[in-house]
């Protein structure tokens, strides 16, 4: 098999937090925001990611285009590890990865205009192009996400959420890159607006040949436009498969839960289904509970869950989910 | 959705549209502000009164009327007749000619020290703030114990050893005035850091000193501005202040501190306008650069985005 785009090898993301009212010297503490993450992207495709608020879902893309450290393990393009990497070699790879954030606002400097935005990685990775040729690019750009070229010289607050997701979108393109890391790209948008920008993002993949790496906190979009899913849960993935496969067979507590907090658009159908909710809250990622870290809400949960994190179990079809009780859980009265 | 009503009936022309920058905005605020306006205008004022006097004074600063010599308290009073509009002073100088000169270098002293803050301390509270770590822990650590000396100690010191001169009181003020500006300029920093446009520029690959110049530094322009026009004013009382105790800039050059000092020693001989003139023009300045200050902070950052 040849090597995929992207993948990632147990990849772990940790944060030293300062410990509050210790001395300055006292060591701080771990954060583990990532922990052993293994996925991979074949190029022109979408991959899921899922979890709920704080699962680490944001820390894992900004280990991929390399905004934070990554503690340990590897991040490979196309096989080549770039942790390793050096400074300049990173700085180029950023034309291949770009990034798409949530807050369409926030990631727009206030005091430039959108020419110089969307321009900004042209000028980076091609700083032989003449004004000229920058400009006609930006304006292609510009129409190809659905903005009037004529608006180059208009400063960011002109826009509504959508334009300047549109925005950032043509920034995140304009280099041609082969990975787009969209980090939950509509939860802050109106409903009307989210769906015509996630159009825009698949029609855009079609017509560049683009994978994405696709962050959500539920399943409602990412169902419709992934290849696989993968589901994430306080740092760790706990269960990746295709999308539909995902859907239709989910084996991981969690995913279960997930899929049940979907609303169904049928009101009876959504009456008639069995939901199992989630209890609790999420524990904290500085003291994490030993074992499977998803045991202090599984309603399956086990007195050995508590003592060895489970294994990832390939279960056929390219289902990886990491419970061992997993053909269990129909069984088990909820 | 593509584009509002408004600004697709702009659209006539294929002409790109110019866009309103926050500058912009900031500017129309600013001029909508009644006491900024005013302050402005007597700050141009005070201004070409310092650029301008030399030339329609009918006195030379250093010469000595000695007409008036022994009666300043009769001969100098201000007068249109004798030429010396403010009056002279007690050694029958021009007053006139003498407060031009000190509000020359009044204005310099708070102009330079202003920007010696907003270069250096902008940009080495910005590097400190953006690197952050060690690099940040190193930098800030310089300024805690530059400002922990007791800078008018050091400033008089200076002035006493290397000798009373303009230079000296540069470099004295210099040390001292970026330090504050620095501490703002990193917090405002650490802010910006948080921003996601931060993070696509450095997913891009743009260059650390990059980014500082073209994403740091113009979001922190507005405070830095704001901070600046206001620490005009505290240079100007630096000033005055040394040359009230004597150590300021050395005859025949002056300064406001200094005129204000010669004046209130005359105080009891019924020689008021000695005082009066240079003490008016720096009122009138500090109260002009407080109210621009003023509203320069409201026309910045009403909500800054
Ligand atoms: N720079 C940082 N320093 C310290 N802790 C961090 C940092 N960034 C994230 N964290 C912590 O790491 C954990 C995971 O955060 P992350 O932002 O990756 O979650 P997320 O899944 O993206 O959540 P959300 O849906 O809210 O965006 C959280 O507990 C967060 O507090
Ligand atoms: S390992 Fe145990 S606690 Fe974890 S999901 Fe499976 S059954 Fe639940
Ligand atoms: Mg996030």
């Amino acid at each position: 098999m040849s090597a995929p785009l992207l993948e990632t090898r147990d990849l772990s993301v940790t944060f030293k937090v300062a410990r509050q009212g210790g001395w300055p010297w006292s060591p701080p503490r771990e954060l583990q925001a990532v922990k052993q993450a293994s996925l991979r992207l074949e190029p022109g495709r979408t991959l899921g990611l899922v979890g709920e608020s704080g699962s680490g879902k944001s820390s894992l893309a900004r280990a991929i285009v390399g905004t934070v450290p990554v503690s340990d393990g590897r991040v490979l393009w196309r096989g080549e590890d770039i942790v390793s990497m050096d400074t300049a070699a990173q700085r180029a790879h950023g034309r291949h990865v770009q990034m798409v954030f949530q807050d369409p606002l926030d990631a727009l400097n206030p005091r430039m205009t959108v020419g110089q935005i969307v321009a900004e990685p042209l000028r980076t990775h091609f700083p032989d192009l003449s004004k000229e040729q920058v400009r006609a690019k930006v304006g292609q750009m510009m129409e190809r996400v659905g903005l009037l070229p004529a608006l180059i010289n208009r400063y960011p607050h002109e826009f509504s959420g959508g334009q300047c997701q549109r925005i950032g979108i043509a920034r995140a393109l304009i280099t041609d890159p082969e990975l787009v890391v969209c980090d939950e790209p509509v939860s802050a948008l109106d409903v009307s607006v989210q769906a015509q920008v996630v159009n825009l993002l698949q029609e855009l993949q079609r017509e560049m040949g683009l994978a994405l790496l696709f962050i959500a906190h539920d399943l409602s979009v990412v169902r419709h436009i992934s290849h696989r899913i993968a589901v994430m849960y306080l740092g760790r993935i706990v269960e990746v498969a295709t999308a539909s496969e995902l859907i239709a067979n989910p084996r991981h507590p969690y995913t279960k839960a997930l899929i049940a907090s979907v609303p169904i658009p049928s009101p009876k159908a959504e009456r008639a289904r069995h939901r199992p909710v989630l209890e609790g809250e999420l524990p904290s990622p500085m003291s994490p509970p030993s074992g499977c870290v998803f045991r202090t809400r599984c309603p399956i949960a086990r007195a050995d869950c508590a003592d060895a994190t489970p294994a990832v179990m390939n279960i056929g079809n390219d289902h990886l989910v990491s419970c061992p009780y997993h053909s269990s859980t129909e069984a088990s009265p909820l | 959705m593509f584009a509002t009503k408004s600004v697709a009936d702009d659209l006539a022309g294929a002409a790109p549209i110019k866009g309103r920058s926050l500058w912009a905005d900031a500017r129309a605020r600013f001029l909508r502000n009644r006491a900024a306006v005013a302050g402005l205008i007597v700050l141009l004022l005070v201004a070409a009164f310092a650029l301008i006097g030399p030339f329609i004074a009918p006195w030379n600063n250093e010469d000595i009327d000695w007409n008036v010599l022994g009666n300043v308290a009769q001969g100098g009073r201000p007068s249109l007749e004798t030429g010396h509009w403010f009056g002279t002073d007690a050694l029958g100088r021009d007053l006139f000619a003498r407060t031009v000169q000190g509000t020359q270098i009044s204005l310099l002293v708070g102009i330079v020290g202003a920007l010696i803050s907003v270069i250096v301390g902008t940009l080495y509270g910005a590097i400190a703030g953006y690197f952050g770590g060690r690099i940040d822990n190193v930098m800030m650590r310089i300024v805690d114990v530059l400002m922990s000396i007791p800078y008018m100690f050091v400033l008089i010191l200076l002035l006493v050893v290397f000798g009373r001169s303009l230079l000296m009181l540069f470099i004295g003020i210099g040390l001292i005035s970026w330090l504050d500006m620095a501490r703002i300029a990193r917090g405002q920093t650490l802010t910006l850091k948080g921003k996601a446009y931060i993070e696509a520029a450095v997913a891009t690959g743009v260059r650390p000193f990059t980014i500082i110049l073209r994403h740091i530094i113009p979001n922190l322009l507005g405070v830095v501005i704001v901070y600046a026009t206001l620490l005009v004013p505290s240079m100007i009382i630096y000033e005055s202040f040394i040359s009230f105790l004597g150590l300021g800039v050395q005859e025949p050059l002056t300064s406001w501190g200094a005129l204000i000092n010669d004046g209130a020693s005359e105080m009891n001989n019924g020689t008021l306008w000695m005082l009066g003139w240079p003490l008016f023009f720096f009122v009138i300045t500090l109260f002009g650069f407080f109210f621009v200050g003023d509203g320069l902070r409201d026309a910045l950052d009403p909500k800054d985005r």
